[in-house]
């Protein structure tokens, strides 16, 4: 007897170690790509795999090896043309006849060394300077939410999950179902015996046979079991995505002049970080751009990141704006609403009290969360003040200065508290 | 019996199954008729272990050097990447490539093979390839394949043990350095001692002791202020060149800690193991694929399989030893599985039914019996002088075999010889060359250790051919300082011992 093993059921990773190993080692070159990956893809297609190309020099494990020069004598097979002592001219490129099989020609890398990182790793990359907590990773790279359901009988399970009541009514049915055919049999054969009794004595040959027949199939229908392993029916429980509602949110920016290319690269961070965790809490996600000047108009994501103006700034039209869209589409019944803004706290110095009270009494009461982040390196203005106002009194009102990305962690903390115990419940 | 009569002999026989499903029974059943056909060719093997795994699992093998366990380290997360890539682009299969020289002998069987190429893998990778192992003379003087498994545990957890105590960075950077020096780790004309698990460890504290004393005796002496470059010959260290440069650095560098020189010692024992392996590479994959033909035709002789079995076996098989020519896009190189498949045929063709010419070209081998003189060359020969022996004027017209000198001092490349009478000697000894591992990688040698003065280590290039040192040769002095803890020379010299080129890897002198 060969000796087999079957170990197809150990683990798969075992070159998960020297995989993240790798990873680690070309850390700097991977987030650039993850970097460059992310300002290419819109808010809401962040979590995909990527493909990512290194260049080959910057990995491969040096060994002494022989250069071209020198003499070298090779043999090729398929010489189709060729008599001793031809010549030819030297193929460009320096190298020998046709390359050679494996001597190593100090490997001028042209090829670039191409792999994929798999979503996690991908998300793993893109938070590394959030500095989000670990347990929060591990919640964020996690996918759909499944929950166990009932779905109806199965007849094999375990059995803690033997369902009592449609075993027992199996075994019944199963039991009727044997023992129908005999039954039918016992009635007829038992009517005969009555009939004979009636004409012959007790001692005669053919009641003796009926009798004996008659013992026969009471001793069949006994022996059919009461309840057998084949009746046991199971609850069956599938696991399903846990339904959840449908969530709305409204990025809002301020692109007016003095919001540069670096700010906006903090913003669509934050916003995506948001995403990411709505994403987890609900499985119907829609987004609304909304940015503005000094007026508000609602975009597509591309013209939302990719599109400077000039002039001032006036917060209150896209809050007014995010109003109308509000009551139009996304009836508060119906939807969890949040909005993130990210400004860089610049505002006419009249509109800012119009903001608090706007919030304050017509969209804060709508909202599940409200997260504005200011990304300045300045003295906070009016609109910030004003907004610690709304903060008092709203509890999901949350508001942040930010000079660099890792500080944006701190704004999801309590919004991360909320959503997990929302998902808990 | 004798297989090569292709007429249906008396198909009396129940065929061993129908269609491509393969179960464990089937395979026990293929596994035991393989057996029987092997032991009547007298194909003498280690115990097998076949294991039945997944393709990832495969891809697993595949990035640790093919073995079942290994240290860990980047570059093998490298080499699953690229696996993993190609294999998703299917740009290969996983057939039946993975097979490990120890006793048991272990070979891999995809959960994904349909049976043909289950049993395709148990007569290539079971006993062709096991056999192999097993009989040839490499293997058995280098590597000890009852020891290898064991080895490889410990070195595993040796080196997670030292990445506990000193953090992966340290490990990983030593780690790399001796990956540098791979190829440098044997001696090839001493015969090594074989690897045993129960006195490596036995001696692993004994030997840190004691080479940390000789250490200690080498590099004691004070440092003198010497004015002019002292060049005795007699009293250089080491008095011969050293070829086997982790075994220098394991027991001469100054600097080392006792685990790192017990890491560069089990990179060393390592490399040893592979060793056999880099020079037998055509011997090995012709025997294996000579064997899976050889078997799987007479099963079909016997009719144990049909033809849906031969035909997906036949496309398998011709899928792998063919040989691209040269002006094929897709040419790389001399596949070895077709030249090594085509000389162990051949040889057998030579036994059997020999030409004239084979007559005067090999008289010794003509009508004896075919697989005794196969089991000779498989024992006694590795891929040079295999080649050098066995390789017949018919194979060099069928491969349409022709020699190109390129020559740097010449305008153009010439074409040396061809397959034709005047060319024969002259091709077979240019292809043995081609596998010589002088010829393959540059030969380069401890020269000195300097004891009395800067402590820096000089090795040398012994050029072959006049050919050059490839670029990397600058990156790897940074490894070899790094491991020797100071400045190291590198000087090509030619035939004559002329110096024509110097590198230098700078070290700045430690504080303390």
């Amino acid at each position: 007897m060969i000796h087999m093993i079957d170990r197809r059921l150990n683990g798969k990773n075992k070159s998960a170690i020297n995989r993240e190993r790798f990873l680690r080692r070309f850390k700097g070159q991977i987030k650039e790509a993850v970097t460059r990956a992310v300002n290419g893809r819109s808010i809401t297609d962040i979590e995909r795999g990527e493909k990512v190309s290194i260049p080959v020099k910057d990995i491969n494990e040096p060994g002494f090896a022989h250069a071209s020069g020198g003499i070298w004598e090779r043999v090729f097979p398929g010489n189709d043309r060729y008599s001793r002592g031809d010549e030819i001219d030297r193929p460009s490129g320096g190298d020998g006849a046709g390359g050679d099989g494996g001597a190593g020609n100090g490997g001028d890398g042209e090829d670039d060394f191409v792999f994929e990182l798999s979503k996690e790793e991908f998300l793993e990359f893109f938070f590394d300077d959030l500095e989000l907590p670990n347990l929060v990773k591990t919640q964020l790279k996690q996918s759909m939410v499944m929950k166990p359901v009932r779905a109806g009988f199965t007849s094999d399970g375990t059995p803690t999950n033997i369902h009592v009541l449609r075993s027992l009514r199996a075994a019944l049915g199963r039991r009727i179902a044997l023992s129908a055919g005999p039954l039918e049999e016992l009635n007829t054969l038992q009517e005969q015996l009555d009939e004979l009794l009636e004409t012959q004595g007790e001692r005669s040959q053919e009641v003796q046979t009926l009798q004996a027949i008659i013992r026969e199939l009471k001793a069949k229908l006994v022996c059919i079991p009461y309840i057998d392993p084949f009746d046991l029916k199971y609850t069956n429980r599938v696991r399903v995505p846990k339904p959840t509602t449908q969530a709305v949110m409204f990025c809002i920016m301020d692109v007016s002049g003095s919001m540069d290319e670096a700010k906006k690269d903090i913003a669509k961070r934050f916003f995506i970080l948001l995403y990411l965790f709505l994403v987890r809490a609900y499985e119907k996600i829609e987004v609304v751009f909304i940015r503005h000047h000094t007026q508000a108009t609602e975009v597509n994501e591309h013209d939302f990141f990719h599109a400077r103006d000039t002039g001032g700034t006036v917060v209150s039209s896209a809050l007014k704006l995010a109003k109308r869209i509000i009551d139009e589409r996304y009836p508060d019944a119906d939807w969890n609403i949040y909005v993130a803004q990210a400004s860089d706290g610049d505002n006419w110095d009249s509109d800012s009290p119009q903001c608090r009270q706007l919030l304050s009494t017509e969209i804060m009461p709508l909202l599940q969360y409200y997260a504005y982040v200011e990304i300045t390196e300045g003295e906070p203005q009016n609109l910030w003040f004003e907004y610690e106002k709304v903060a008092e009194q709203n509890t999901h009102f949350t508001m942040r200065r930010i000079r660099n990305p890792s500080e944006i962690w701190p704004i999801f903390k309590e919004l991360f508290k909320k959503v997990s115990a929302r998902g808990g419940a | 019996m004798s297989a090569n009569t292709r007429q249906k002999k008396t198909r009396a026989k129940k065929i061993l199954s129908v269609g491509s499903e393969w179960s464990f029974e089937l395979i026990d059943d293929y596994y035991r008729e393989i057996a029987r056909v092997a032991k009547g060719f007298g194909l003498d093997t280690y115990p097998n272990q076949l294991e039945v795994i997944s393709a990832e699992q495969m891809m697993d093998a595949y990035a640790s050097v093919g073995m079942p366990v290994m240290y860990n380290h980047w570059s093998y997360g490298k080499h699953f990447l690229s696996t993993q890539k190609s294999y998703q682009r299917g740009a290969m299969g996983l057939a039946y490539e993975i097979v490990i020289n120890s006793s048991p002998c272990i070979a891999y069987l995809m959960e994904e093979n349909t049976m043909t190429m289950q049993a395709l893998v148990i007569a290539h990778a079971a006993f062709g390839h096991n056999s192999f192992f097993k009989g040839n003379y490499l293997f058995r003087s280098w590597t000890d394949a009852t020891a290898i498994i064991d080895y490889l545990v410990f070195a595993k957890n040796y080196i997670a043990q030292c990445e506990q105590r000193y953090g992966e960075d340290k490990v990983e950077e030593l780690l790399d350095s001796c990956h540098a020096l791979m190829n440098y780790g044997v001696d090839r004309y001493k015969r090594p001692q074989k690897l045993s698990l129960s006195l490596e460890l036995a001696k692993q504290s004994e030997r840190a002791n004691y080479q940390q004393s000789q250490i200690n005796e080498l590099w004691r002496t004070i440092p003198k202020r010497i004015e002019e470059e002292e060049t005795h010959e007699e009293s250089r260290f080491p008095s011969e060149p050293q070829e086997n440069l982790l075994y220098f650095i394991e027991k001469y560098a100054p600097l080392l800690a006792p685990w790192q020189r017990e890491i560069v010692r089990i990179i060393r024992k390592i490399a040893q193991y592979f060793y056999p392996q880099r020079q037998t590479q055509v011997m090995n994959e012709g025997w294996a694929t000579f064997w899976h033909y050889t078997l799987l035709n007479q099963l079909y002789d016997e009719g144990l399989v049909d033809d849906a079995f031969m035909l997906e076996f036949l496309h398998s098989h011709t899928n792998v030893v063919f040989q691209q020519p040269v002006t094929s896009k897709w040419f790389n190189g001399i596949n070895p599985y077709a030249l090594g498949f085509a000389m162990f045929r051949d040889l057998r063709r030579i036994c059997e039914e020999p030409t004239d010419e084979d007559k005067a070209w090999f008289p010794d081998l003509v009508y004896t019996d075919w697989k005794k003189t196969l089991d000779f060359a498989m024992r006694n020969f590795k891929d040079e002088s295999f080649i050098l022996q066995y390789l017949s004027p018919k194979l060099m017209r069928e491969f349409r075999f022709f020699a190109i000198l390129d020559d740097d001092y010449l305008p153009k490349l010439k074409v040396a010889a061809i397959h034709d009478d005047a060319g024969y000697l002259d091709i077979r000894q240019k292809l043995a060359d081609q596998y010589n591992l002088a010829g393959r990688e540059p030969n380069i040698q401890v020269y000195e250790a300097n004891t009395q003065g800067d402590r820096s280590l000089t090795l040398r290039h012994y050029q072959y051919q006049r050919r050059p040192l490839g670029n990397s040769v600058h990156e790897v002095l940074r490894h070899i300082s790094r491991l020797w803890g100071f400045s190291v020379k590198l000087e090509s010299v030619d035939e004559k011992n002329r110096i024509l080129l110097s590198y230098e890897c700078k070290l700045e002198k430690r504080g303390g």
